[in-house]
């Protein structure tokens, strides 16, 4: 083969993805580790890479115990609550005692933060969110990350861990290729962390066509946050919590800043209120422990996410759609006008875009909101990820072995959206899970536990032949018919994308079954799933683009394969609104108040699930 | 909306290149200009638009549900710390928007951790970290712990 082998020795630190996990990861890396090598490699350009490409225009996860606003156990019961009871929250508490100290450093690195002019305070949206000018948010962190890292590989497509051969279980860096030029990287480090990103574009989505791309997590969030884990062999949980988005409807615009700070509200198309008659039922199905309107009301404890998507879904189904935000009150007033606006074209432009488009007002009239198709990530109102262990003073046996933030590979570690079981992370939650991995990698490292590292040059010499292969493929059989995409020897990775979305859509509870499946359809589904693998060995890739989009077939493949699981395994429905198993339309504590924890046997494909127990903040005295 | 790129203003930089997270945005070999080449995975996320130094990117709303007839132009500017925004609306409406980007001179005030002082062995065997226990209410406290909030973790059914 042509491509060169560029090989990145002696690394300690290895940074995979470099979103708000990975910059928090690679800056701290550099305080534990002053002489340590610390390197990136990331899939696109660090300065504009992961969900926060585009800007933000809130840091959603913040304490305030600066101000007297919140504690972290006050965080842990509102994720507690919003997840139907299915969180680590070791990790939670965890980040949640960090996270501030994350925000207060942004600040002081010239992030635009909004002022509460009357409290001097930061400008609350909500009681979590804070309001900032963030379009630079992502280039800020990213100086900080490359302030502290020895090299940033940009360019650099992540495609499989290296694994030690001196020991089992152990990670020994990663392999990859530049997008650019082809080259094969190998890089060889102690301690591996993984920040890649959550999993869109794995359900069909609404849009068709030209709009495909018009998702709400970004499409270049190909799930490489689980596949490189469960390739390696890392155990999973929480992977059935896909997660649906109430939004403006085709633009995907964040609806946070318009309820919480507009105060805007929801109605179906007879301008009705519709939530409320839906809860009595809802309430038969999951229990009046996690939904009791009246105890909300009065204690302003969340209903949950899931459980509002519940009534949105049920309402336009029984033809009262669209439905629809009021704007036209709070529009009226200009300030809270600009910030309607500014909130788009602080983080979603195509919103913006889509209503100059469509001329639509807000301050004239309602906009549509609609359901989004599910994604599958672990930063947001859902925690889907690897299984970590926590800190060494606040973790029971069964959550702890060793090193925040490891997977269940030795010096094999997660932040963001790799991490499983610690929803409402956010932007400043993954930084600071970065920085409690890196100081952890560093310690693991520190206490000799990564030496004797062995990888020979036949693991190097399999995986290059491997990633090469859908360009090899292509070679072979292009000319075998005279022009175009149809060819009986291959499909391109567009074709095993449509493939992949058409059966998630169907079998795993997309949006053409209204988020429904069940034992029969999952089974199903999980066939047609191996044979999708099967024919991923005959991917073809015309050019090194190609092979990029190859690769994040391939990890999204391993994510969809993991929901199934855990899906499957599951019997019950535990987030309605998110997902139903028809076969069983009950939350049922007794035999599933547990977290779903699945390992793929990386040698023969085989997976195993078991019941990890869940366990809860409460006072010393219960 | 995808992005497109104007004939007459590219020069072939290579800056959008450089920027795009989706990977789409190459170099047309003939024409030696750049383009969109892969439009349904663009997220309209803007960051080649920005980084365009001769305005030649634009974008036109999705096929699939934007009518023609809007735009929504943008202006970054570092050295001042402002992005400015226009969006023109089907109808000729216009409306326009200022924010900061940054408080502070570019990179200036990002510690180099190399050169930091290095964490004693105390910290090190601590759950803190950078910057810690000061940052975390930017007064003399300590890091909270299980302990201090009276609480405990334990395996149950609880809400």
């Amino acid at each position: 083969m042509a491509y060169e082998t560029i090989v990145e020795d002696n690394i300690d630190v290895l940074v995979c993805g470099a979103g708000l996990g990975g910059t928090g990861a690679a800056f701290e890396a550099r305080y534990w580790g002053q002489d340590k090598k610390i390197i990136i490699a990331e899939k696109a350009n660090i300065d504009r890479s992961g969900a926060v490409a585009q800007g933000l225009y809130a840091i959603n996860c913040y304490m305030g115990t600066r101000w007297g606003e919140n504690n972290p156990e006050d965080h842990v019961r509102y994720a507690r609550i919003d997840l139907m009871g299915m969180v680590r929250e070791d990790l939670l508490f965890d980040m949640a005692r960090h996270v501030d100290s994350a925000v207060h450093q942004f600040e002081e690195w010239g992030l635009p933060l909004m002022r509460d002019p009357k409290t001097g305070g930061y400008q609350r949206e909500g009681r979590w969110q804070i309001m900032i000018h963030g379009e630079s948010y992502k280039p800020i962190v990213a100086e900080a990350a490359k302030k502290s890292a020895d090299k940033v590989f940009n360019r650099i497509c992540v495609t499989h861990l290296l694994m030690d051969e001196s020991k089992e279980n152990r990670v020994a860096g990663a392999v990859g290729f530049n997008v650019r030029t082809g080259n094969y990287h190998v890089f060889k480090s102690k301690a591996v962390i993984v920040a890649a990103g959550g999993a869109s574009m794995i359900f069909k989505p609404r849009s068709v066509g030209e709009g495909a791309g018009r998702v709400w997590y970004a499409p270049w969030s190909s799930g490489s946050a689980y596949g490189l884990l469960i390739n390696a062999g890392a155990k999973m949980t929480q992977m059935e919590n896909r997660i649906v988005l109430a939004r403006f409807k085709d633009g995907y615009g964040p609806v946070g800043a318009y309820f919480l700070h507009l105060k805007t509200r929801t109605q179906n198309c007879n301008g009705e209120e519709y939530e409320s008659k839906w809860w009595p039922g809802l309430q038969e199905m999951v229990g009046k422990e996690y939904l009791d309107p009246e105890l909300s009301h009065a204690t302003h404890r969340p209903i949950p996410t899931c459980l509002r998507n519940h009534a949105f879904i049920n309402e336009v189904n029984a033809g009262r759609g669209p439905i629809h935000m009021i704007t036209m009150e709070a529009f009226q007033d200009p300030h809270l006008e600009e910030v309607g606006w500014e909130n788009f074209l602080g983080m979603t432009v195509g919103q913006a875009v889509l209503w100059a488009a469509t001329d639509v007002d807000p301050k004239n009239e309602n906009p549509e909101l609609t359901t989004s198709e599910p994604y599958v990530m672990g930063s947001h109102a859902t925690g889907c990820g690897a299984w970590c262990s926590g800190p060494e003073d606040i973790s029971p046996p069964e959550y702890f072995w060793g090193y925040n933030r490891m997977t269940s590979v030795e010096g094999l570690f997660g932040a963001g959206d790799a991490v499983g079981g610690t929803p409402h992370a956010f932007s400043s939650g993954s930084f600071t899970e970065g920085r409690l991995a890196a100081k952890a990698a560093c310690k693991y490292i520190d206490d000799g536990k990564a030496q004797g590292i062995r990888v020979s040059d036949k693991q190097i010499e399999d995986l290059k032949t491997k990633i090469y292969k859908p360009m090899e493929h292509y070679k072979i059989y292009r000319n075998e018919v005279v022009a175009g995409s149809v060819n009986p020897n291959y499909i391109n990775p567009r074709q095993g994308l449509d493939r992949l979305q058409k059966l998630m859509d169907e079998y795993c509870g997309g949006v053409t079954v209204s988020y429904m499946t069940n034992e029969k359809l999952l089974n199903i589904g999980l066939k047609k799933m191996k044979i999708l693998e099967e024919d991923l060995e005959k991917l073809a890739a015309e050019d090194f683009h190609e092979l990029l989009r190859a690769w994040e077939l391939r990890h999204r493949v391993l994510t969809s394969e993991s929901v199934f699981q855990h899906t499957l395994f599951r019997k019950e429905t535990r987030w309605p609104g998110y997902y139903y198993r028809g076969d069983v339309m009950k939350l049922d504590d007794e035999n599933w108040h547990v977290l779903t924890v699945s390992r793929r046997d990386p040698d023969t494909g085989e997976y195993t699930m078991e019941k990890a127990p869940c366990y809860h903040l409460v006072g010393n005295d219960e | 909306m995808p992005t497109f790129v104007y004939m007459t203003r590219c020069d072939g930089c290579g800056y959008c290149v450089d920027i795009c997270p989706s990977d789409i945005m190459h170099i047309d070999k003939t024409y030696r200009r750049a383009y969109n080449i892969e439009p349904n995975m663009c997220w309209e996320c803007f960051s080649c638009v920005k980084a365009c130094p001769h305005d030649a990117i634009d974008v036109r709303g999705y096929a699939d549900f934007a009518p023609l007839g809007h735009s929504v132009r943008v202006k970054r500017d570092e050295e001042r710390g402002t992005i400015a925004w226009r969006i023109k609306f089907r109808d000729g409406r216009e409306k326009n928007f200022l924010s900061p980007i940054t408080t502070k001179p570019w990179g200036k005030h990002i510690p180099k951790l190399a050169e930091a002082p290095a964490p004693s062995k105390e910290m090190r065997n601590s759950e803190l970290l950078y910057n810690e226990p000061k940052y975390i209410r930017m007064d003399d406290g300590e890091l909270y712990s299980l302990k201090a909030a009276g609480l405990k973790l334990k395996e149950g059914v609880y809400y």
